[in-house]
């Protein structure tokens, strides 16, 4: 086994501020936010991509924070479920609306339920049924049966949903 | 139906207190403990299904920098207690690390402890281990034959269970019936599989000698088991209970884990924590499902109503057991479903193979009865043609003969079964339902409409240990809880068991508030740790609504007496003369004269001079409750009160099969659900959706597959597949509330709700779309592959001579 | 599930990436969208010595439409290509398989080049890229650019013919003139946005008369590689698609698969999902209404 590389100093923009750290090239970015940064929010379900809990916006844009390493995003910004309310102690209109619709049961899959709502809300402000369980196809959730996260995202939306 | 008693806080609408933490990313989970100093754990796994271990070299993993320690089972099993089974199978030991031998691809051989979880992985690589391949057994029902390779030679048999049971004159009964029909059903080796994987720290303090614990888990005792393998002191054992568990389902056990996380803290002094990456949680996590294949006989007269049943259940419970052989043992107390089936033979066999071992499963093993048995109610309509429905109606017990009493011996406490079905049938609506399956068919799909009408026992006591294990005499299967109110006034309430997204928070705040009507969001809920808290034997068995919320309830009327007497003593009043109202004590006839909640905590705290004599200053309340009900033990033959409650769900679903492609889409999906008194109501909601997808799963896709020679194929989760929002359809839930007598406020248990009556449901449906064409499918999950097969051996079988009929 | 040890560089232009991967030879690997080579490094199913980050190469990255060609950098991510409307104009069925790539997670960091590169027998792009007989451009250190066709670039599962020194720098898709143009992509997976257990793709031009002037098509999971049957298109040409036809040229093409089996689908399965699939796909596509002119 060569031994490891040395770790190389990663920069990143995390919520809006400036975070630094070494890590080795083969850390991802989901484990640098938990391990390096102490960002926990973020969660690991399977780090090979296909749950979508550890997802994050790279530049905006959501993405699987398992399947980029750290190195990769030098330079980026990143938001985590932690930089999504408006101010610290206040909630996002969607995170009240997960709330509010009883969107989650242990937690674990909703960090990166909010991340892919609430990007699906930036492009589509009013989605339809079909267009929040495609947003969220990629994000699996084993308690919620996904009703209560689609009628959290009407929700917010402003649409009516009726409280199952 | 009775009216639910008007409430407060309970049934009303009310956000979860847990959800603010989870939204803002500032939950607990057990990855997130991070002390100084903390190692890391990967693990070596034997790439064989059965296995002697020849050799095993270390010395190439310890000389990488970095790496503190390489645990060999030969290392670590003289210094531990193994872990037994339930059943009387002393002989089945498990241990964390195998030694001398492996029974399944996955055991774990050795640990690896290194300074990154990376690191680990990269030594665990350099550990050396020579096996010699020895026979194996992957079908249970080849393990049960002669001559078969002992997955526990020392045991003697591969069953590691197995008895008859006989509730009434089944045989006399079965002659009797003008009809009978016999059929095998198949239940697929599925399990919870919560996004969490299984995380265990823990951290050892020599100066106290106290071993901390941080584990996801759902247990009933795992801090005493955890302390007796270890060889420690219970009070040695520090189980913090306020970690957030990422879900369970009930299969967060995770005690081998501990265990060995638990010796490598102690051995190195320094905090260790393994957190299971996937493929070590699908293969060597020990957190597979029942595994079953049921053989049933029914007899039944012209109308469809069944006298006697035989069901033979065998469940391969993989190459070692812990609590799993009682997840055949749970069901005898719905044995009959929500049926007036009036006498049944049960034959319980639980075989070891060489595969993962089997752990709890949401509904302990009922949702694979629960199919079986409504497999039965299908094939009983078909035999006689007539309406799968009015065949349900004319075997579901009916509300005036509640509470009821079932041939193994188990009061059903309340029900209202065929109003149930009627509501879920009224909200599909039914007829809207016939006229799409026709609109479907039209389009050259095929389209079925599935039914299922379940029992999902709740309130979950261990009356299956003794039953099935003699020498087992545990019949207390309590639950607890504390309340503290201080000196300013503010409630807290201790609770002793960790939350895997039951909302357990809200449950004994909305309980507490209402017994001693405070706003429930002023009273915190805090998760104690196995030292500070009071027994609790866990949310297993939907019991939770019911035990915390009896033990809070119980508690808080302790309180709320307390203050009564205070208040009596203080209002030179006999206490019959005051009622508890908005939170203070108040006297009938003089309202005015009422002493506030404020004044109350200030003479319990502050004016000892003003507590009546005797009583213990300060404000503080435990309260420990027994499962209602419980408490007996099983008569010679095998009767026994089995769980107190027993909630019901009907399932009405419309599913449309693409006939050449074979693959399924829901199209409608109803429950009617009576879970009695729902004290959150978004609670109750939130855990049937769940359920129903998770049942979903079962039925249509979820499956630990095994190659012949013993290797898992779906170990990670681009093979085994969860249902998405994309699979899973828009679900309508119609409550019905029938109380049960036995509990607080009328409620029962939900935690398996949908669960318990999906797969069942979604397999009469594919039957009910595939029956046209003179196909089915008695096995689940029903894959495109399954179906498709099945539509190609009817198709066979049309141009054969005429198909054997299956009622007698 | 952590990688094995590596080193990484960012490649500062297309020469930097491909001298780095002349230097190391096999141990180097480019990463592009990252979203099968990292769950395979965490599985330690691969462990290049040395990570040659193209993501930041602009020259790699964009789309070019022209009138006979679309030239697509190999690192353009999934995303911008589903979201270009001329696009999708231009290669009706790149979009059509590209909606159902993995998820818009996936798709915003997966390239086309790095799916074409990893080709997986079941994946939708190099099917696409088969049926259309896209032309793949290769550059190396010493070589030079290459240009293959894509009939000569797949060879097995997960094997193309890209050399261990060389970058997929981008693929040229060819545009069919003139009106008539329609496709349709078919596919089976137990769960949305998996990989399929078999998959139908088609693009057929139809004239004024309804009649078919020309075709493409094709069948994914059923092979080690993505199959591409010019010889069943031609047998289209002049003919309306009707369901006879469209069951005739299916099935034979399902008879020529060599499909695999895996614990969701058994070969016969496989087979029998081919021929359903391209059937479906020539009707629909036959059907559908197509586009006014590219
Ligand atoms: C949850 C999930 C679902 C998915 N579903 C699908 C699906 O349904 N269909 C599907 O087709 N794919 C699917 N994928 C995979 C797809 O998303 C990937 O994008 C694609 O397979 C690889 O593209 P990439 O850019 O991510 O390449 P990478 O992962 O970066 O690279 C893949 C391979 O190609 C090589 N490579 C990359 N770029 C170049 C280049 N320019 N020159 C030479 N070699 C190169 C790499 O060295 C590596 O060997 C899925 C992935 C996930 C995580
Ligand atoms: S942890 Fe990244 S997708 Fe599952
Ligand atoms: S809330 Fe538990 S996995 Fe989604």
């Amino acid at each position: 086994m060569p031994a490891p590389p040395p770790p190389v100093l990663v920069e990143i923009t995390v919520n809006g501020a400036p975070r630094r750290a070494m890590v080795e090239p083969r850390t991802t970015l989901l484990d640098m936010l938990r391990e390096h940064l102490g960002l926990t929010g973020t969660h690991a379900g399977c780090e090979h991509g296909i749950c979508g809990a550890c997802s994050v916006l790279l530049e905006g844009e959501p993405v699987r924070a398992c399947c980029i390493f750290a190195v990769q995003a030098e330079g980026m910004s990143v938001t985590t479920v932690e930089g999504l309310a408006p101010a610290r102690g206040a909630l996002s209109r969607l995170q009240d609306a997960f709330c509010e619709a009883h969107a989650l049961q242990c937690g674990y899959c909703t960090p990166g339920m909010l991340i892919a709502c609430h990007d699906l809300l930036a492009r589509n402000p009013r989605p339809s049924e079909e267009e929040i369980r495609e947003a969220i196809g990629g994000n699996l959730c084993r308690c919620t049966g996904y009703q209560q996260i689609v009628d959290a995202v009407k929700l917010a939306s402003g649409q009516e949903a009726a409280h199952g | 139906m009775a009216e639910a008693p008007r409430f407060r806080y309970i049934g009303r609408r009310r956000r979860a207190v847990e959800h603010r933490r989870f939204v803002t990313g500032q939950g607990r989970f057990a990855a997130d403990i991070a002390l100084p100093g903390l190692l890391h754990v990967a693990i070596v796994a034997s790439p064989h299904a059965s296995a002697r271990i020849a050799r095993l070299d270390a010395s190439a993993a310890l000389a990488l920098p970095g790496v503190h320690a390489v645990l060999t089972g030969e290392e670590l099993q003289p210094e531990i207690e193994p872990m037994l089974p339930g059943v009387d199978a002393p002989e089945v030991r498990r241990f964390p690390l195998a030694r001398g031998v492996v029974r399944y691809a996955g055991e774990w051989v050795a640990a690896v402890v290194a300074e990154s979880r990376a690191l680990a992985e990269d030594a665990a690589e350099l550990v050396e281990v020579d096996y010699a391949p020895t026979p194996h057994v992957v079908d249970p029902e080849a393990a049960l034959a002669p001559g078969a390779p002992l997955v526990h030679p020392a045991h003697g048999s591969n069953a590691i269970f197995r008895r008859e049971f006989l509730w009434g004159p089944v045989e006399e009964d079965l002659a009797a019936s003008p009809h009978r029909l016999s059929y095998r059903v198949r239940w697929s080796r599925s399990a919870t599989v919560p996004i969490e994987t299984f995380v265990c720290t823990a951290s050892w303090n020599d100066a106290t000698g106290l071993l901390d614990v941080w584990a996801s888990i759902q247990m009933p005792k795992f801090p005493d088991l955890l302390a007796r393998c270890l060889r420690l002191p219970g009070n040695a054992v520090r189980v913090h209970f306020d970690v957030d568990v990422g879900g369970s389902y009930g299969v967060k056990r995770g005690l081998k884990h501990a265990i060995l996380v638990g010796h490598l803290a102690r051995r190195l002094g320094r905090p260790v924590r393994f957190l299971e990456d996937r493929l070590e949680n699908m293969r060597g996590g020990d957190m597979q499902g029942p595994d079953r294949i049921f053989d049933v006989t029914l007899g039944f007269d012209g109308q469809g109503v069944i006298r006697a049943m035989r069901m033979r259940a065998l469940d391969d419970v993989g190459a070692y057991a812990g609590r799993s052989p009682f997840q055949l043992g749970k069901p005898v107390g719905a044995i009959v479903g929500p049926y007036t089936i009036g006498s049944v033979a049960y034959e319980a066999i639980s075989v070891l193979t060489n595969k993962t071992p089997q752990e709890a499963v949401r509904g302990f093993g009922q949702a694979p009865t629960n199919y079986a048995i409504e497999t039965g109610l299908d094939r009983v309509a078909r035999a006689l043609g007539l309406d799968r429905i009015e065949v349900r109606r004319r075997n579901l017990i009916p509300p005036e003969r509640f509470p009821y009493l079932i041939p193994s011996g188990t009061l059903y406490d309340s029900g209202d079964y065929a109003r149930v079905l009627d509501k879920a049938l009224a909200a599909a609506p039914f007829e809207a339902l016939l006229r799409q399956r026709e609109a479907l068919r039209a389009e050259g799909k095929l389209a079925g409409i599935g039914i299922s009408t379940c029992l999902e026992p709740s309130g979950g006591n261990s009356s299956f240990e003794p039953l099935f294990n003699p020498k087992n005499t545990t019949t207390t299967w309590m639950d607890s809880c504390l309340l503290r109110v201080d000196l300013n006034g503010a409630v807290t309430a201790v609770m002793a068991t960790s939350s895997s997204g039951q909302a357990h928070e809200t449950l004994v705040s909305t309980v507490v508030g209402e017994v001693l009507q405070r706003d429930p969001d002023s009273i915190r809920v805090i998760h104690a740790d196995s030292l500070s808290a009071l027994p609790s034997n866990s949310p297993v068995g939907s019991r939770m609504a019911i035990m915390l919320g009896g033990a809070a309830a119980g508690a808080a009327k302790r309180i709320r007496d307390r203050l009564l007497r205070i208040a009596a003593h203080n209002l030179d009043l006999p206490e019959e003369a005051l009622e508890w109202r908005d939170g203070a004590a108040v006297p009938r006839a003089a309202p005015e004269r009422a002493l506030s909640w404020a004044r109350l905590v200030e003479i319990a705290h502050r004016e000892f001079h003003n507590l009546p004599p005797g009583m213990e200053p300060g404000l503080q309340e435990a309260f420990v409750w027994e499962v209602p009900g419980g408490g007996g033990l099983p008569t010679p033959d095998g009767r026994i009160q089995m769980y107190p409650c027993h909630s019901f769900e009907a399932h009405v679903v419309l599913a449309s099969v693409d006939p050449e492609t074979g693959k399924v889409a829901l199209h409608r999906y109803v429950v009617g659900h009576d879970c009695g008194v729902m004290i959150s109501p978004d609670v109750v909601h939130g855990m049937t959706y769940g359920g129903v997808a998770h049942g979903l799963g079962a039925a249509l896709m979820e499956k630990f597959a095994y190659s012949p020679d013993g290797q898992l194929l779906s170990g990670s989760f681009m093979d085994y597949l969860l249902p998405s929002a994309q699979e899973v359809p828009p679900i309508l839930i119609v409550d019905h509330c029938t109380p049960s007598p036995l509990t607080e406020f009328g409620q029962k248990g939900s935690g398996e709700a949908g669960y318990l009556g999906g797969p069942a449901a979604i397999a009469s449906a594919v039957n009910d779309a595939l029956a046209p064409l003179g196909a089915a499918l008695d096995a689940l999950p029903m894959t495109p592959a399954a179906i498709w097969r099945a539509l190609r051996a009817a198709r066979a079988a049309q141009s054969a001579p005429v198909p054997a009929r299956e009622t007698a | 599930m952590k990688a094995a040890p590596f080193a990484y560089v960012r490649a500062e232009s297309l020469d930097h990436a491909l001298d780095l991967l002349a230097e190391h030879g096999g141990e180097a690997k480019p990463i592009a969208g990252g979203q099968s080579l990292v769950p395979m490094m965490a599985m330690r199913l691969a462990r290049p010595a040395l990570l040659v980050d193209i993501n930041r190469l602009g020259a790699l990255k964009g789309v070019a439409i022209g009138p006979r060609r679309v030239v697509i950098g190999a690192a353009t991510r999934q995303r911008d290509a589903e979201q270009d409307a001329a696009l999708h104009r231009a290669v009706p069925l790149l979009r059509a398989a590209l909606a159902w790539v993995g998820h818009v997670q996936t798709r915003n960091r997966g390239t086309l080049g790095g799916s074409l590169a990893h080709a997986d027998p079941s994946a939708e792009l190099p099917l696409a890229a088969a049926v259309l007989d896209a032309t793949l451009v290769l550059a190396s250190r010493a070589g030079g650019e290459r240009r293959l066709p894509a009939a000569g670039f797949f060879l097995a599962p997960m094997t193309t013919a890209v050399g261990e020194e060389e970058c997929l720098t981008a693929i040229e898709w060819p545009v069919w003139e003139g009106p008539g143009v329609a496709c349709a992509f078919e596919e089976v997976a137990i769960r949305h946005g998996d990989f399929a257990m078999a998959s139908a793709a088609c693009q057929i031009q139809r004239d004024a008369e309804g009649l078919c002037r020309r075709a493409a098509l094709g069948l994914g999971g059923v092979a080690g590689t993505p199959l591409a049957f010019p010889d069943l298109a031609a047998r289209l040409e002049g003919r309306r698609i009707t369901e006879a036809l469209a069951r005739e040229v299916a099935e034979e093409a399902a008879a020529r698969a060599e499909p695999g089996s895996d614990t969701h689908a058994d070969a016969e399965y496989r087979r029998h999902l081919a021929a359903v699939l391209l059937r479906r796909a020539l009707l629909r596509a036959g059907a559908a209404p197509a586009r006014a002119a590219a």
